[in-house]
C-alpha cells in the first residue's frame, strides 16, 4: 500500500510536466503575444521585448528554459502584474476559491447523500419523486442563471444576504449554495442509484432474514457499498470545487483562483496560465489519489501493491 | 412451546402476487402444507414454479410493493406469522426461523468480515456481549468444519471459496440454534463434490440440533436421501405431496413423473437421447383456464385445457393435482412391479 502511494505521488510530476507542456504549445500556436495590441509595435520596440523575455532564443531553448524553472518550482513573475510572482499569486487566491470550494463541498455532500438515501428507501414515494425533480432542476439550471436569480430573490427582494462579497459569513452564502447546486444534485442521483443497486442484492435480504432492523441495515450493510459511486465522483468534484469557478467567482466579485486564471488567458499571461494549470493538474491527480485510496478502506477486496 | 401435535409449521391456501406491468402474477397461488418438529420438507419445482417465493413468504421477506401475500394462513408454532407486527416477526427471523441463501457468492457481505456478520445474529437474539459473541462466531465456524476457525472468524468473504462460504451461511443460520431452518437451493452454485459435503452437513446439524428443515431445491438427487416428505411445485401450485419414498417409487401426477425421468442416469446409454420434459415453464401472469402443465403433458386430454384439475387424494399422505391422477399412479405401479 505504502509503494503503491510513493509510486502514484512520483507519477504526478512527469504527469503535471506533460500537462504544463501541451498547455504551452496551446498557447505558442494561438496567434497574438501579451505584448500584441490593436496597434502594431515599432519592430526596434517589439525586438527589444522579445529580447527582454528570451523570445528571441529558438523555441527547443525557450521550452528547456520554461520547463527547468517549473521543475525547480519557479514559474517567474507575472507578465501582466509585474513584479508579483506566478505563486504568490496563487497563495494569494487561491484561499477565496478553497474556502468557498469546500463549504459548497460539505453542502453538497449533506444535501446530496441525505436527499438520495431517502429517494432510495421511499422508492416511486412522493419523497422520492420530489427529490429526483429537485436534483433534475439542479443539473438543468446553469450557476450562472442559478447565481442571479438568488441574488434577485434573497439580496434585492428579500435583503437577507448580500449580493457579493463583503468578507462577512452572510456574503459566503449565496455564492456556497449556487456552487453547490449542481453538485448537490449529482451526488443525490449517484447516491439513489448506488443504494438501490445495493439494497436490491442478496447480501441484504441476508442481513434482512438475520431479523436486523432497517436502520442497521442500511447503515452497516448498505452504505459503504452503495456509496461507492458517490466516492468515486466527488474526489475530481472536490478538486474542481477547490480551483474555483469562473461564474461564481464573477457572479459574486470574489476575487479566486477561476477569476485570475480567465484574466490570464485573456492576457496571455504565459506564465501565470502555465502556474495555475501546474498547480490544479497536481491538485487533480491528488484527489484522485486520495479517491483511489479511500476504495481500499471502503471495499476490502480491493489492495494495492 | 410446543403444539400438541408436533407441527412446526403449517402452511395453509397461501397466495403471494406480484404486481408487474404486465399484470398480476401469482407467484405462490393457493399453497397448503405441514411441516412436523424435526421434520425435513423438500420442495422441489423447476424455476419460477414459486418455491422460493413460498419461503420468503414464511419469512415475511417479500419486497413489498410489488409483492404480497393477498391470502392465506402461516402458523408457525402456533403464531400467526401473518399478524405479526414487523418488530415481532424480526424477532423471529434468525432466531427461531433461519435461511441459507442459494449463492453463497452474493449473499454475504463483500463488506464486512466474518467475524462481524456472524457475531451481530447473536448480539441482536441472544444479547451476546462482543466477546461472547465473538467466541461463539468461532465455535460455529469450527461446528461447520471450517479448518483454523480462530484465525478465519477475521477474513473477509472474498477470502473464502464458494463452499466455504456457504459453510458460513450455514453457521451464520444456526448461530442461534433455530427450529425452523430454511435452506433456499443450498448446493446450486456449488461443485458436486462440495454439494454432497454441504448437504452431510446440513443433515448432520438437523440431528444434532433437532432443527426442522425446509430444502429447496430444483434437484431430486439432493431431496431423495434428505427429506421425509416431497412437494412438487408447478406454476405457483402444488402439484404433488408425497412421503419420499412413496413419491420416487410410485409418482401419481405426469409432472413429477416427467421430472424423475430428466434426472440424467450415470448408467444412461451413450447415443440415445436424454429426455426432457418438452416445453418451458408457463407465464404465470397469463394462464389458462385449465391444467397449467397442460401444453406440456403427454397424457392431456381436452378436459386437462379446459378444467382446473382437482387435488386427488391417493392415499392418506399422497396428493397429486391430476385428472388422472389415479389413473397415473396406477401406471406407476404397475411400472414399479415390472421392474
Amino acid at each position: 500500500m505504502l509503494s503503491y502511494i510513493i509510486r502514484r505521488l512520483l507519477i504526478i510530476i512527469p504527469m503535471a510536466l506533460l500537462v504544463v507542456t501541451l498547455t504551452w504549445v496551446l498557447i505558442r500556436m494561438a496567434p497574438g503575444s501579451f505584448y500584441s495590441g490593436e496597434k502594431k509595435l515599432p519592430a526596434a520596440i517589439e525586438a527589444n521585448i522579445k529580447k527582454k523575455y528570451g523570445l528571441d532564443k529558438p523555441v527547443y531553448q525557450q521550452y528547456g528554459i520554461m520547463l527547468g524553472n517549473i521543475v525547480r518550482g519557479d514559474f517567474g513573475d507575472s507578465l501582466k502584474y509585474e513584479g508579483q510572482s506566478v505563486n504568490e499569486i496563487i497563495r494569494r487566491h487561491f484561499p477565496y476559491s478553497a474556502t468557498i470550494g469546500i463549504l459548497a463541498y460539505l453542502l453538497a455532500l449533506a444535501i446530496g447523500l441525505a436527499a438520495g438515501i431517502i429517494a432510495a428507501l421511499k422508492q416511486n414515494s412522493a419523497a422520492d419523486y420530489g427529490s429526483m425533480s429537485l436534483a433534475m432542476l439542479g443539473l438543468s439550471v446553469p450557476n450562472f442563471v442559478l447565481g442571479p436569480i438568488l441574488v434577485l430573490i434573497f439580496s434585492l427582494w428579500l435583503y437577507w444576504f448580500p449580493p457579493a462579497r463583503t468578507g462577512g459569513v452572510l456574503s459566503y452564502v449565496l455564492p456556497v449554495i449556487t456552487l453547490a447546486a449542481i453538485y448537490a444534485a449529482y451526488i443525490a442521483r449517484l447516491t439513489r442509484a448506488g443504494m438501490l443497486e445495493v439494497l436490491r442484492s442478496d447480501y441484504i435480504r441476508t442481513a434482512r432474514a438475520k431479523g436486523l432492523s432497517e436502520l442497521t441495515v442500511l447503515l452497516k450493510h448498505a452504505v459503504r457499498g452503495g456509496l461507492i459511486p458517490v466516492v468515486s465522483f466527488t474526489g475530481p468534484a472536490l478538486a474542481a470545487l477547490l480551483a474555483g469557478t469562473v461564474v461564481v467567482e464573477r457572479v459574486f466579485a470574489i476575487p479566486g483562483l477561476g477569476n485570475i486564471f480567465i484574466q490570464a488567458v485573456l492576457n496571455r499571461d504565459e506564465p501565470l496560465i502555465l502556474g495555475i494549470v501546474a498547480f490544479l493538474s497536481i491538485l487533480i491527480m491528488i484527489f484522485n489519489l486520495l479517491v483511489d485510496i479511500s476504495y481500499a478502506f471502503l471495499d476490502p477486496r480491493i489492495r494495492y501493491e | 412451546m410446543s403444539n400438541q401435535n408436533g407441527t412446526i409449521l403449517s402452511v395453509t391456501n397461501l397466495k403471494t402476487y406480484f404486481q408487474t406491468e404486465d399484470g398480476v402474477v401469482k407467484a405462490v397461488d393457493g399453497i397448503t402444507f405441514e411441516l412436523k418438529k424435526g421434520e425435513t420438507l423438500g420442495i422441489v419445482g423447476e424455476s419460477g414454479s414459486g418455491k422460493s417465493v413460498t419461503n420468503l413468504s414464511i419469512m415475511r421477506l417479500i419486497p413489498e410493493p410489488p409483492g404480497k401475500i393477498v391470502d392465506g394462513d402461516i402458523i408457525f408454532d402456533g403464531i400467526d406469522v401473518r399478524k405479526l407486527s414487523i418488530d415481532e416477526i424480526r424477532k423471529i427471523r434468525g432466531k427461531r426461523i433461519a435461511m441459507i441463501f442459494q449463492d453463497p457468492m452474493t449473499s454475504l457481505n463483500p463488506f464486512l468480515k466474518i467475524s462481524t456478520q456472524l457475531m451481530e445474529v447473536t448480539q441482536l437474539h441472544l444479547k451476546h456481549s462482543k466477546e461472547q459473541a465473538y467466541q461463539h462466531a468461532i465455535k460455529m465456524l469450527e461446528i461447520v468444519g471450517i479448518p483454523d476457525a480462530e484465525s478465519r472468524v477475521n477474513s473477509y468473504p472474498h477470502e473464502f471459496s464458494g463452499g466455504m462460504r456457504q459453510r458460513v451461511m450455514i453457521a451464520m443460520a444456526l448461530s442461534c440454534e433455530p427450529e425452523l431452518l430454511i435452506a433456499d437451493e443450498p448446493t446450486t452454485a456449488l461443485d458436486v463434490t462440495i454439494q454432497a459435503q454441504i448437504l452431510e452437513l446440513i443433515k448432520d446439524l438437523k440431528t444434532k440440533l433437532g432443527t426442522s428443515v425446509i430444502l429447496i431445491t430444483h434437484d431430486l438427487g439432493v431431496v431423495a436421501g434428505m427429506t421425509e416428505k416431497i412437494i412438487v411445485m408447478y406454476a405457483g401450485k402444488v402439484f404433488e405431496i408425497a412421503p419420499t419414498a412413496e413419491l420416487f417409487a410410485t409418482p401419481a401426477n405426469p409432472y413429477t413423473k416427467g421430472l424423475l425421468k430428466s434426472v440424467p442416469d450415470p448408467a444412461h446409454e451413450q447415443g440415445t437421447e436424454l429426455y426432457q420434459i418438452p416445453g418451458l415453464p408457463p407465464d404465470v401472469a397469463h394462464l389458462p383456464p385449465g391444467c397449467p402443465f397442460s401444453p406440456r403433458c403427454e397424457k392431456a386430454q381436452d378436459i386437462c385445457v379446459r378444467e382446473y384439475p382437482p387435488f386427488v387424494q391417493i392415499n392418506e399422505n399422497h396428493f397429486s393435482l391430476c385428472h388422472f391422477a389415479k389413473e397415473v399412479y396406477a401406471e406407476s405401479l404397475k411400472e414399479r412391479e415390472v421392474n
